[in-house]
């Protein structure tokens, strides 16, 4: 009962299609504020569609169609009549393979400020400091923000874009499979951070692992051939799945 | 503010798709001039005598307008050019493919593609001066400006661009075709025949119909080195006019607006619509192509 | 055996098919070169045609070359990138975008004798711009449009979808992902076409016989409205329309080495610079 009344993001009656391949079943979920919320399934249920669609992201794919709605604190982002910019200001997205951009440091945090008709000039540098400093990146790198952002290592990379995105100010922070591509360290790094934000974020990430799922997250919705099977407390997931097949999977068995 | 980016973006995404209908435009406005410049002729002239007609005297006091023996003159110098460009050209890009070395390959391609650039009145030129005067001695001529020396360097200058294709056209087949053909025990020379070549085939033809839609468009080559006389030519050894020489040779002398003028225009009408046709059936097979080795782009 | 026998007739035809390409084609570059060498000078490059253009230099031409050349890309460069970014960054697939499509690969294909008549029936003719630098510029220009407009699309192709997704993701509207992130990413590929583009158009020589060109100039055209020389019309000239064959066809060698060079210097870098920059990204 507690998660209906505070959800910070409800998705109702979600269906998506791919030209005429239906991706997306029927999907209902609600998102509570200031937790971490897992999806885990098997590549190709969906998973990654879902997320997207959470910043319409899926707009930028050609030939597809969404119904339903998405609810951010009550305002159904899915609307047309929305900006999906506006969308993407508050529920910012981190994505699969670190993609910083080919500039520096300095320049990697504050584009989204200046895309946003930012000008100020010292408002622009203490937002900077300070998003390097809540995604822990600030001691690694304050004596070369005008380094060129492709010289940092991998997982340096993707708390940069952690950074960047919460320069932007979002209230929501989606996570594509975030460590996908990174050693053990830089990942148990990100995962900490992520702890760290679910304080002042509601957290919504895409994983493959598990095992990183049962360590950070809250909640836990188990996608299955673009449809939702299962959803609840984590803790319920990974040791009583009410599913067979979440069952299944979560024990290994395909997947 | 906000409301300023929304109309910004919108009108960046209007000018843009504005200005890409320029290509359209463009091609539009090539096949309206044709005909509007061309039409005229077609008052005094019936469309079959000037397609058939095997008299080209444009400034006779009696002229007469028939353009056949410049079509056949076309066909000849392009055919001839085939003979060369088809088998050196896929057997360039046959040896850079299979036979040169990583160092060879890595000189061998932006070298081909770097002479695709010299530019055709270069070709004329040296037509002119060196290879003319060459034919004529070997075969005892009594011009060395005539179809077959057309042909040759024609043939020549359409080298790097089959080559090129070519050879992009052999890359695009997939390593496991020849490593499929390896495993059942034939050798590098009946892969590349029967394997590699018919895969790459329709990519190749592609090559090779681009190839001969320049040959027949080429103007300065055969302006040079052609010869000029507009008869329905009987041995490659003869003195020819080719449309886009007849074009470019006698437009200078043509009042503007005179039924020369338009007769001038209609031979580009009837260049144009051969090598829109041609540049059809090549993205046809092109599209084939890619089909067949399941390239999606 | 017999096997091994094929192969090796087979793999002599193809050395011999290479062999024999590079055999016509460094001859055709021997020739010009060591001929035109003799010819070639400081005052060939720098001075006019002098006593009825049997000796002095071609220095009009070669500045007539290089303003059809620029007005040529002044025109197209910006048109193609246009369209490049509506076809690879605005446009969905559809109806339209393949008409398009369909357009630019026809327009590449027309011959460029027919641009010539184009520009010759529009320009000199319908605009009254007569024969003139504006006519042949205009003439080149979309001669060599569908060059640079494919050119940018396979640059703007290569830069990764990733940054676009994380420059929109930001909350950058499209226009601003294009401006800040796209563009400076795909420019110097862009670049590289355009040079391509034109060492293919400064030895056209087709498209400006009715638009732009002449045979001889007293000096340096001085408007876009006027006439002007260009090599590769020069050697054409020198050959067919000159009264002192020999002389001038020593000049006309002196041209086509010029050209050559030229266009090879401007094709090789571009291809050379291209090649640093696709092992760059591999």
């Amino acid at each position: 009962m507690h998660e209906k009344m505070n959800a910070k993001m409800e998705a109702r009656e979600i269906n998506f299609y791919y030209g005429a391949v239906r991706a997306l079943k029927n999907i209902n979920m609600s998102i509570t504020g200031n937790t971490v919320t897992a999806i885990i399934g098997p590549s190709g249920c969906g998973k990654s569609t879902f997320i997207r669609l959470l910043n319409r992201m899926h707009e930028l794919v050609a030939g597809s169609r969404v119904e339903g709605h998405v609810y951010l604190d009550g305002k159904d982002i899915l609307d047309p009549t929305i900006d999906a910019v506006d969308v993407r200001r508050s529920v910012g997205m981190v994505f699969q393979k670190p993609n910083p951009f080919p500039k520096t440091i300095f320049e990697n945090i504050s584009y989204g400020l200046t895309v946003n008709n930012v000008r100020d000039k010292d408002y622009i540098e203490a937002k900077v400091v300070e998003s390097l400093k809540k995604a822990a990146l600030w001691d690694e790198v304050k004596d070369r923000l005008k380094d060129n952002a492709l010289r940092l290592s991998g997982g340096q990379q993707q708390r940069l874009c952690i950074a960047r995105c919460l320069a932007v100010g979002p209230e929501v922070l989606l996570f594509d499979e975030p460590c996908a591509s990174l050693d053990p360290i830089s990942t148990g790094k990100i995962e900490e951070l992520m702890l760290e934000l679910k304080k002042n974020y509601t957290i919504v990430i895409v994983t493959h692992n598990m095992q990183q799922a049962a360590r950070v997250s809250d909640t836990t919705g188990f996608f299955l051939m673009g449809e939702l099977i299962e959803f609840g407390k984590t803790q319920d997931i990974f040791t009583a799945p009410k599913n067979k097949q979440t069952e299944a999977y979560i024990t290994g068995r395909f997947g | 503010m906000e409301n300023f980016t929304k109309i910004k973006e919108k009108i960046y995404r209007g000018g843009f798709t504005a200005l890409a209908f320029s290509s359209l435009v463009f091609l539009a406005g090539i096949i309206l001039l044709l005909l509007k410049e061309s039409l005229p002729l077609f008052r005094h002239v019936r469309f079959s005598d000037f397609i058939f007609g095997r008299a080209w005297y444009p400034t006779a006091s009696v002229p007469e307008w028939g353009i056949f023996p410049l079509i056949m003159a076309s066909f000849w110098v392009t055919l001839g050019a085939l003979f060369i460009c088809v088998p050196l050209g896929v057997g360039s890009a046959l040896y850079i493919h299979e036979i040169a070395s990583a160092q060879q390959r890595v000189f061998l391609k932006p070298l081909i593609e770097i002479l695709a650039s010299i530019p055709s009145v270069v070709y004329g030129f040296f037509g002119m001066v060196v290879a003319a005067p060459f034919l004529q001695k070997a075969f005892g001529l009594p011009t060395g400006l005539c179809a077959l020396t057309a042909s040759i360097i024609l043939g020549i200058m359409a080298i790097p661009t089959v080559c090129s294709l070519a050879e992009d056209a052999l890359s695009c087949v997939p390593d496991s075709f020849r490593e499929a053909s390896y495993a059942v025990g034939a050798n590098r020379w009946q892969t590349l025949m029967r394997v590699v070549l018919p895969a790459a085939g329709s990519g190749v033809s592609t090559a090779i119909i681009l190839g001969m839609s320049r040959a027949i468009g080429e103007t300065m080559t055969v302006l040079m080195v052609a010869g000029g006389a507009a008869i329905v030519p009987r041995s490659f050894l003869q003195p020819v006019r080719p449309m886009t020489s007849t074009i470019a040779a006698e437009m200078g002398e043509a009042v503007m607006g005179s039924l020369h003028y338009n007769a001038l225009f209609s031979i580009g009408l009837v260049l144009f619509v051969i090598t829109l046709v041609f540049n059809m059936i090549a993205e046809m097979v092109c599209k084939r192509f890619r089909l067949k080795l399941g390239i999606d782009r | 055996m017999k096997k091994r026998f094929s192969q090796r007739i087979g793999f002599g035809i193809l050395w011999l098919c290479m062999a024999a390409t590079l055999f016509f084609l460094g001859s055709i570059i021997y020739f010009i070169v060591v001929r035109g060498a003799g010819v070639f000078s400081w005052q060939f490059l720098t001075d006019v045609p002098r006593k009825s253009m049997t000796a002095g230099g071609v220095a009009p031409a070669i500045a007539g070359t290089v303003y059809l050349t620029m007005g040529a890309m002044v025109f197209a460069l910006p048109l193609g990138i246009a369209c490049a970014i509506y076809l690879n960054e605005y446009s969905p697939r559809g109806f339209i975008v393949n008409i398009i499509r369909m357009s630019i690969n026809n327009l590449a294909g027309v011959p460029s004798v027919v641009f010539g008549l184009f520009g010759l029936a529009l320009f000199v003719k319908s605009f009254k711009f007569g024969v003139s630098i504006l006519s042949g510029s205009l003439t080149l220009g979309i001669l060599v449009l569908p060059l640079i407009i494919s050119a940018a699309q396979e640059a703007l192709m290569a830069v990764p979808q990733s940054l676009r997704e994380a420059s929109l993701a930001l909350g950058a509207t499209h226009w601003q992902t294009i401006k800040r992130i796209v563009l400076p990413n795909a420019l110097s590929g862009i670049l590289t076409g355009a040079i391509l583009s034109i060492g293919r158009i400064a030895g056209e020589t087709a498209p400006i016989l009715f638009t732009a060109a002449t045979f001889y100039n007293r000096g340096f055209p001085k408007s876009i409205f006027d006439e002007a020389m260009a090599l590769p019309y020069h050697i054409y000239a020198l050959m067919t329309e000159g009264t002192h064959p020999d002389q001038q066809t020593a000049i006309a060698y002196g041209c086509a080495l010029i050209l050559l060079l030229l266009v090879l210097a401007i094709s090789a870098s571009a291809i050379i610079i291209r090649q640093r920059q696709r092992r760059f990204h591999a």
